[in-house]
């Protein structure tokens, strides 16, 4: 994020070449840290949001990019004709890429490693939905390993990239080999224990059943928060009929990329890795039962390189508005666009991929989508500063509910993780009140360290001492000292980083809002979460007691003591206008 | 001298190998003390979307590397069956890689050498790794063993499943 900042102006178009694409490894890419060792990230101004971009992934890649000697590579301008780049350890080529334009990535993958003749040859590529600017586009490495949101792919193909390939054979060394490798071994044995079990026995779709019996499965595109249909895309169903093979990434302990098969009906010979939210976005958001249907569908995104979420969001959202008679009969080419068909969901991502009809238009985003629809299309554009929802009911979850308000990415748990407290019960997750950001401050922060380091979120359960663990990694493998104390500040400046880049942008308090329905749509279901929803009022408390646990005005602007606190006193222009 | 029906060889178990490559870092780490798969004497094979192995050396019978190799470079062990490479010998002409039928002996990115797996000393570093527990130091016999149980499992549990 900070090269982004160094290395872009404000208010740059997210396509335009002065946008920067960084790919980067953290700090413990290339080792044996399990999960560690296997992240990248790729961070732009986001064509969803206009603001931060940033999305990391797994897999191979970064680990082969770390062994070819680098720890960021800057993607700056734009090339005129498609091509891929091709990182061989210290040389470095433009390669034509015409031949590979129109190819899903997994096609690309297959054809670069071909052509280059080295079968370890990583690649991350885009589809078709990145070569048209599709905004939900996504960057796919390995297979099936995804840099899914906030529209990297899209970028990424505005700058007629279609793939990065890399093969590093260096070697990869750490500070304290001996004391690392026994840390290792410890970090192997708790990844045995419970704190990694969903990850590899169910998966994340686990998720379907609780969150329905906690009213908390957002359903029909917020609409309902339980779904009828859960027992048929819950995660039980789902290993005992689909999952195939539950495979891992490399150096990690765990695994958890949990690979479904289709054998028999439309979809048949479908494979696809799954996991809960590509499955709730596809399933219950679209009120589709099938889970056939669905695993085609995350096939798809894969295959013309979007973000699951975001794609399964927009067909969401325009079964909303067909619902609604917004969208009629003639706007979807005479499909029944209704709730829970199964069909014309699947036909609507291949529209999105390709950018044909309507599915032109959902290729904006939602957001942007609901402008070009008019006629109060936004009142059904579940969005926090353009990226789509993910698959938390917020409407019964209000601590994290907070979260999602402010996180610089837009709707997204997974920068904060706040539905922890709502979903264990700690906090009565139906009120608001005071001291309640405390917690949302606290694992923004923590995870944002895990997130700089590109950690798997999967294995935060093992660092049982969490900064002090995480500080013990780091400090093993680069040789420099590090302090539990010291890492949590690291957190702190961040989400302030963050903060300033969109606040550059020219964001304010009103970008910290909810998607419409979580506001106009309280839950109608008879269930424990029934009536729920947040009001305007509440949402206005949060957002005070949120930044005044940070120490920010009630603008939501960090106050210049704030940034000298914390030893960036350098930024300090960028908040000395907003306050 | 002992036998072939003696020699242990570290042996992967696709049902249960993830791909992680652990056993690679383990195997480079051991010898090299580095985090290198190129350095390692097992590989990871992923064929997507769900097959996964591992494989290293498996100490052949009358080991075709050594029969392959012009410089007599290459001996192998009575004992255990290990491949020993002489290194002042060897000129990583590459028979002995081209007559591998696993792909288990390679050549060495800086010593220009060929390397292969040598058990470690009989406690091999990948099998004490693996997380999935899918690598094992076995004899082919146990391997046959192993395979016969499973097949009969098989035959019973269709004996008993109830006609659809």
């Amino acid at each position: 994020m900070r090269l982004l900042f160094d290395n872009s102006t404000p208010g740059t178009d997210p396509f335009s070449p002065e946008n920067p694409l960084i790919l980067t490894t953290g700090p413990l890419s290339g080792t044996m840290a399990p999960t560690g060792g296997n992240g990248h990230a790729f961070v732009a101004k986001s064509p969803l949001t206009f603001g931060v971009g940033e999305a990391k992934s797994h897999g191979f890649f970064g680990t082969e990019l770390k062994r070819a000697g680098y720890d960021a590579i800057i993607f700056s301008n734009a090339s005129d004709k498609p091509v891929y780049v091709w990182v061989d350890d210290d040389s470095i080529q433009l390669m034509d890429a015409r031949h590979l334009w129109g190819k899903s990535p997994r096609e690309t993958e297959e054809a670069i490693r071909d052509e280059l003749g080295d079968y370890y040859v990583r690649v991350a590529a885009i589809g078709l939905a990145g070569e048209k600017k599709a905004r939900p586009a996504c960057i796919i490495n390995d297979v099936s390993r995804a840099a899914g949101r906030t529209g990297m792919g899209a970028v990424m193909g505005s700058k007629n990239l279609k793939a990065v390939a890399v093969r590093g054979t260096n070697d990869v060394n750490v500070a304290k080999p001996d004391e690392f490798m026994t840390f290792v071994k410890e970090m192997h044995e708790r990844m045995k224990g419970p704190a990694t079990a969903k990850y590899k026995t169910l998966g994340t779709p686990l998720n379907v059943l609780v969150h329905n019996s906690l009213g908390a499965l957002p359903t029909r595109n917020f609409t309902n928060a339980v779904f009828e249909g859960a027992e048929k895309v819950s995660g039980e169903y789902l290993n005992e009929k689909f999952v195939a093979k539950i495979d891992g990434c490399s150096s990690c302990a765990m695994r958890c990329e949990h690979l479904a098969a289709v054998n028999e009906g439309p979809y048949k010979g479908t494979t696809c890795r799954v996991e809960y939210e590509p499955l709730w976005a596809f399933g219950p958001h679209c009120g589709v039962d099938r889970l056939d249907a669905i695993i085609k569908a995350m096939d798809l995104c894969n295959y013309y390189g979007l973000d699951n979420l975001s794609t399964g969001n927009a067909v969401g959202f325009a079964m909303d508005l067909y619902e609604h008679k917004i969208l009629s009969k003639e706007d979807t080419g005479g499909v029944d666009l209704r709730f829970g068909n199964a069909e014309a969901m699947v036909d609507l991502v291949h529209k999105i991929g390709k950018r044909e009809d309507l599915g032109d238009i959902l290729a904006e985003g939602v957001r942007l989508a609901a402008q070009k629809i008019g006629k109060g299309a936004d009142k059904f554009a579940n969005h926090i500063k353009g990226l789509e929802m993910t698959g938390y009911d917020i409407r019964g979850l209000k601590t994290a509910a907070i979260g999602y308000a402010v996180s610089f990415r837009g709707a997204d748990h997974n920068r904060h993780g706040a539905y922890a407290a709502d979903l264990k019960g700690t906090v009565d997750r139906f009120k608001v009140e005071k001291g309640r950001s405390k917690i949302v401050t606290d694992i923004e922060d923590l995870y944002a360290v895990i997130d700089s380091l590109i950690v798997c979120k999967f294995s935060r359960g093992v660092y049982y001492k969490e900064y002090e663990d995480l500080a013990k990694y780091y400090e093993l493998v680069t040789g420099l000292e590090m302090k539990a104390e010291e890492l949590k500040r690291t957190g702190e400046r961040i989400n302030v980083l963050g903060r300033l880049m969109n606040i550059r942008e020219g964001f304010t308090r009103k970008d910290d809002h909810m998607p419409p329905k979580v506001m106009s749509t309280p839950i109608p279901d008879n269930t424990v979460s029934k009536g729920s929803f947040v009001s305007q009022k509440e949402l206005d408390f949060m957002l005070d007691d949120y930044y005044a646990q940070r120490g920010w005005t009630n603008l939501g602007v960090p106050t210049p003591e704030k940034l000298k606190e914390l030893g960036m006193e350098e930024l300090t222009p960028i908040v000395e206008r907003k306050i | 001298m002992t036998t072939i029906h003696d020699r242990k060889f570290v042996s992967s178990d696709p049902e249960k190998c993830v791909g992680c490559c652990v056993c690679e870092y383990a195997c480079s780490f051991e010898k090299e003390k580095s985090f290198n798969p190129v350095k390692s004497r097992i590989r990871a094979v992923r064929l997507p979307p769900v097959i996964n192995m591992a494989l290293t050396c498996r100490l052949c019978e009358d080991a075709p590397c050594v029969a392959a190799c012009p410089r007599d470079a290459l001996t192998q062990s009575t004992e255990t069956g290990v491949i020993i490479v002489d290194g002042d010998k060897c000129n990583g002409c590459g028979w002995c890689i081209e007559a591998c039928d696993y792909g288990a002996i390679m050549l060495h990115p800086e010593k220009k050498v060929v390397f292969v797996c040598d058990l470690c000393e009989g406690k091999p570093k990948c099998v004490e790794w693996c997380p999935e527990e899918a690598l094992k130091l076995v004899t082919a016999d146990v391997l046959a063993q192993k395979a016969r149980i499973t097949a009969v499992k098989k035959l019973f549990q269709e004996s008993v499943q109830p006609k659809k």
